[in-house]
């Protein structure tokens, strides 16, 4: 009995926060397009979202480029397949694995920082501080900010995938003696339109998500400073859910278009 | 009995000159828990108005509701001459540029140093203080005013909490405004900083002819500073008057805070 209540107490904060995020949502919309721009706000946060996050993600793409290479040869060496590695690792990553990574890298280091961050200024008042200067909170800190994350992450997810190949390329030269040369004509023949560009649109989708979910969380902490806590938290276990669940919708709408 | 019906002011006014803040039967609930219940207040131009309450008693809502941070459920708010809840946000930020605001945590943005901590208010109103401004020069000025002009550069982080509050004044006071409300100044700072930022609030007064509203509950900061005072209680002006005919009256919640 008890357990029931509190499934339906869950269900009702899970959809109740769903249709705050939705407001949210319709107002970063509205509040986006309407003059006064924050254009310096906004480079300002393209620097925080996109130069901070390049160590990390440059680090990580390489890695998993490495791991999935050492990972992959034993198997395609018994199936006599191991020419066909550039072309395997290049589909997975710029497909799935590097749009994906990047996006739940960063929404470890971006939307709880910005979860932290909006939600400590506003238990300290900080943000009706800049209200009363005449500023409007809501363009100068969540507008920037979900446009610099739209912005920031394909490039960073390009930038990924980039030292993530790289990575695979060096285990290949290591292991296989192939070429810069021969690893990259491969995997760009493996390549075509239609796996680039679904990478790259969802990416966008990410990276809004990830500046929504962290903006969205911190703007609306309450309870002081145990609520920051709560927000950065809740910002990167909501913004993980959300790329997983964009990543489903994108590929299923890929699926239909390769169909046609 | 309502709890309205038992307001009594004690202050005999004379020729008051004109109101610049004009509150009129004030209400805000949150929920079922009524915070303000009708209250009334004017506060007169040049003269020093404190607030005084429990907390809890609805002092930082009201002071919120008088700069538009949050609505009202009824009753009407003037400010020179401006209804607040009917203003459109154009003409809000032009009046907000009128009234500084010192936050009980200073609210200094710790993102940026001192000096952009400063520059902040005057670049967004910029129509109230020009085009061609020397921002560094006053910088420089409002920060000498509150004595910390070597900070300037530092972040706020690494200023103490009494330097902080003056950091935050000097921010208030950076686009000369006309109002200043303190919401509780004194607040969390030991009784030497308390009475240097009293001095501080006094000297400023002084020196540009603010009207203050002050949200405090430092009987020692309200002795100093007001000229007038009310006592917040149940959500309405409960009594009015000066300091020390305040101390004289004999009613147990008014004597309550005078222990």
């Amino acid at each position: 009995m008890v357990m029931g209540s509190h499934i339906v107490v869950g269900i009702r904060q899970f959809f109740e926060q769903i249709g705050e995020l939705s407001f949210f949502f319709g107002r970063f919309l509205r509040e986006a397009v309407k003059p006064p721009f924050e254009f310096s706000e906004l480079l300002h946060q393209c620097y925080n979202v996109g130069n901070r996050s390049l160590p990390l993600v440059g680090i990580t793409g390489f890695i998993i480029g490495l791991v999935l290479t050492l990972q992959t040869r034993p198997t395609l060496e018994e199936f006599g397949a191991v020419s066909w590695m550039p072309n395997m690792v290049g589909i997975s990553i710029i497909r799935e694995i590097g749009p994906v990574i990047v996006a739940l890298i960063c929404a470890g280091r971006i939307a709880s920082g910005m979860g932290a961050e909006l939600g400590s200024m506003r238990v300290t008042e900080q943000i009706d501080a800049m209200e009363v200067s005449g500023t409007n909170p809501f363009k100068y800190l969540v507008v920037t900010r979900i446009i610099a994350t739209t912005m920031m992450i394909p490039i960073l997810t390009i930038f990924g995938d980039v030292l993530a190949l790289y990575g695979s390329f060096l285990v290949e030269n290591f292991k296989g003696n192939v070429s810069f040369q021969l690893y990259f004509n491969q995997v760009f023949d493996a390549l075509s339109f239609g796996d680039l560009v679904p990478a790259i649109i969802k990416s966008f989708f990410f990276g809004m998500a990830i500046g929504l979910v962290g903006c969205f969380k911190g703007y609306n902490c309450k309870k002081g400073t145990v609520g920051v806590g709560v927000a950065a938290n809740t910002a990167v276990v909501m913004a993980s859910m959300f790329i997983f669940i964009l990543d489903f919708i994108a590929v299923f709408i890929s699926d239909i278009f390769y169909d046609l | 009995m309502k709890a309205t019906q038992n307001i009594t002011s004690v202050h005999q006014s004379t020729a008051m000159p004109e109101a610049v803040i004009a509150i009129q039967d004030l209400r805000k609930s949150f929920g079922d828990n009524h915070v303000l219940n009708g209250f009334n207040m004017k506060l007169y131009k040049g003269e020093n108005l404190v607030i005084m309450g429990k907390s809890g008693s609805g002092k930082s809502v009201m002071i919120k509701c008088l700069v538009g941070l949050m609505q009202a459920d009824s009753g009407s708010i003037m400010v020179m001459g401006k209804e607040v809840a009917k203003l459109n946000r154009k003409v809000l930020d032009e009046l907000r540029a009128e009234i500084g605001f010192l936050f009980q945590g200073s609210a200094l943005y710790d993102s940026m140093t001192v000096r952009e901590n400063l520059e902040f208010p005057l670049r967004r109103h910029q129509k109230k203080m020009g085009n061609n401004l020397d921002t560094n020069s006053l910088v420089m000025e409002a920060l000498e005013n509150v004595g910390l002009a070597h900070t300037v550069d530092i972040m706020p982080e690494e200023l103490s909490g009494g330097m902080k509050r003056r950091v935050a004044l000097a921010r208030t006071l950076i686009i000369q405004p006309k109002i200043i409300l303190y919401d509780e100044p004194t607040s969390g700072l030991d009784p030497i900083t308390s009475k240097e930022i009293i001095e501080l609030m006094l000297r400023i007064q002084k020196k540009y002819e603010t009207s203050s509203l002050i949200i405090t509950h430092d009987v020692d900061c309200a002795r100093v500073i007001a000229d007038r005072m009310i006592l917040l209680i149940d959500g309405v002006n409960y009594i009015e008057g000066t300091f020390d005919e305040l101390i004289q009256i004999n009613d147990p919640k008014v004597k309550a805070f005078f222990k």
